[in-house]
């Protein structure tokens, strides 16, 4: 890319793809706390949605402090830090963890809004409660499923506070856009870069965010059935 | 087949202690608003979960407390209708039809099921493009696709107005009459009951205060549980003959009945339902009145109402009749029980949604 220098083509490439991954493999756990959140009863479910709305109220910086911890050779986690520590995965895990609660919102909101009367008729009809998930609640939720995977993506993007304490800021492996711009504003002359990767997360977040309304309507339209 | 329940659920406010059984045919439950018809409806669909009891459907057990039997909503196998229809807006007519069949036992044909229920037209349009009495129909037709061995049915007229509901309730004749599958109705309107029951489930604040033919727990005085004004008889008749001025006759028993047109064949048999007060009460068969309905019998019995009113039970030969007048005029005319006295009623009064099948 010419108009990009190298090292800000490779923050970009880099903040896509961690942003991808952290939404794809977070969904179905995302559609799995927010089912959870909204239509089951179990003990400790104020608690679940207490620690998915933990990324959201701690500075980020306390979250990427605690994966630094888990996942450290003393960690809890330990075992599987080598798979995270200082690399893209890190960054991708760190992303998802903080685009958690507003994904899971989202996907809750659009399943609170499905008549619970259809997930019952569809019981009485003889369906067991996974096939009424997808075959009544999932094809419902569907644009709201999207729109809590893009508004995650663009909160991934722009992850810079937990992903920079827990994988560093490492160019070509845990450079991120949001990290890059930091650089880029440390160093004298680093201003343009900096500005032109700027443009791009406004651009990003944008459209994301238009997305994400264009497909919150369809999901009012979808549950009304038009 | 033959439904047993006897159910108890206390929350807080509330107690539901039922206990009925329901030959084939159709059994409405009956009520008012909060008598815990819905609640009952529930436990056995199996959406809420009575604190004791045992409900058997046959000799298929779904619930039962002592033995610790609890079957799973979606293996009762019962298919419902609800109020609101309730059908699945992301999917078409036809494939809202084939959700119960899928998971079904037996997989019934759609055909004779579309033909029945007249929705052939909407098979590809979505539940959003049909009008309320089209969704009732469909959501008929995808229980009775279920295979169900029970039809619960939750006031599925309530949200309807009434030229809808004079669409929809033939349809449930005919599911009575032809389907074979025992229904449980939930309703508060008489004229419904009058024209579906087979038996009659009367509910009232959680309990059962009557429970029987419909013929009987109707035109059983003591038994309002929706008021006076709901109180009436139900009698049995067969269409004699149409006149040439809109009028229909009826023989009920040998006395004949003129009411307003019906469009059934000749020999059909009807249940009307005549309400107690449009009934007025003569001690001969009056002379210079308009009403052209007189009904001979004799007083069964008197019973005081609250308020001004009386109601009286009559035998007649077209069966009970009762009616309600003014103690005022049951003194004035001397009534006690044993003495003849003639039912007069209006042809208009006899309202169309009070005659079927």
């Amino acid at each position: 890319m010419g108009w990009l220098g190298p090292e800000a083509t490779d923050a970009l490439l880099l903040s896509v793809k961690v942003s991808l991954w952290a939404t794809v493999v977070s969904l179905p756990f995302g559609v799995l706390v927010a089912h959870a959140l909204a239509r089951w009863s179990f003990p400790g479910r104020q608690v679940l949605n207490g620690m998915v709305h933990l990324p959201l109220i701690l500075p980020p910086v306390v979250t990427g402090y605690l994966l630094l911890i888990g996942f450290g050779p003393q960690g809890p986690l330990g075992p599987v830090g080598g798979f995270f520590a200082f690399r893209w995965t890190g960054a991708a895990l760190a992303a998802g963890i903080m685009a958690f609660p507003l994904m899971v919102r989202a996907i809750r909101l659009s399943i609170e809004a499905v008549d619970p009367g259809l997930e019952d008729t569809a019981r009485t009809l003889g369906a067991a409660r996974p096939w009424v998930f997808l075959t009544v609640t999932l094809p419902m939720i569907l644009p709201g499923v999207l729109t809590g995977a893009v508004l995650a993506f663009a909160k991934a993007m722009g992850e810079f506070g937990a992903t920079i304490t827990f994988v560093s800021n490492i160019p070509g492996e845990t450079q991120t856009l949001p990290t890059a711009i930091y650089t880029f504003l440390q160093v004298p002359g680093g201003e343009t870069e900096a500005l032109k990767l700027v443009l791009l997360s406004v651009g990003v977040a944008m459209g994301a965010l238009a997305l994400s309304e264009w497909l919150g309507t369809r999901v009012a339209r979808r549950v009304a059935g038009r | 087949m033959s439904l047993r329940v006897e159910v108890r659920r206390a929350v807080p406010g509330f107690t539901l202690d039922a206990a009925f059984e329901a030959p084939a045919g159709v059994t409405v439950l009956f009520g008012p608003s909060g008598s815990g018809k819905t609640t009952l409806v529930n436990a056995i669909a199996g959406l809420v979960q009575p604190d004791a009891g045992r409900i058997a459907v046959g000799d298929r057990v779904l619930f039962d407390s002592r033995a610790g039997v609890d079957v799973p909503v979606h293996r009762r196998g019962l298919g419902t209708v609800f109020q609101d229809a309730r059908l699945f807006p992301h999917l078409t007519v036809r494939q809202n039809l084939c959700y119960g069949r899928w998971f079904a036992r037996v997989r019934q044909p759609l055909g004779p099921v579309v033909e029945m229920l007249g929705i052939g037209h909407l098979l590809d349009r979505r539940p959003a493009a049909l009008s309320g009495g089209e969704r009732q129909r469909v959501a008929i037709g995808r229980a009775l696709l279920s295979a169900p061995r029970l039809i619960l049915a939750d006031e599925p007229l309530a949200a309807l107005d009434d030229a809808r509901k004079r669409e929809i309730l033939p349809y449930f004749e005919r599911l009575r009459d032809e389907a074979g599958v025992p229904i449980l109705y939930v309703s508060h309107n008489a004229a419904e009951v009058a024209r579906l029951a087979t038996t009659v489930v009367a509910l009232e604040g959680g309990r059962v205060v009557a429970h029987g033919p419909a013929a009987e727990v109707l035109g059983d005085s003591e038994v309002a549980p929706l008021g006076v004004r709901a109180i009436g008889a139900v009698l049995t008749a067969r269409v004699a003959r149409h006149h040439a001025d809109g009028l229909t006759e009826l023989d009920a028993g040998g006395v004949p009945l003129l009411l307003p047109r019906v469009d059934r064949a000749i020999g059909t048999a009807l249940r009307i339902r005549i309400a107690a007060h449009e009934v007025i009460l003569s001690r001969g068969v009056p002379v210079g009145l308009s009403a052209l309905n007189h009904i001979p019998g004799s007083i069964a019995a008197l019973r005081d109402g609250e308020g001004p009113g009386v109601i009286v039970t009559l035998d007649t030969p077209a069966g009970r009749v009762l009616a309600r007048i003014t103690r005022r005029s049951a003194e004035a005319m001397g009534l006690a029980p044993g003495q003849p006295c003639v039912a007069v009623v209006k042809s208009v009064a006899i309202a169309r949604e009070d005659a079927g099948g």
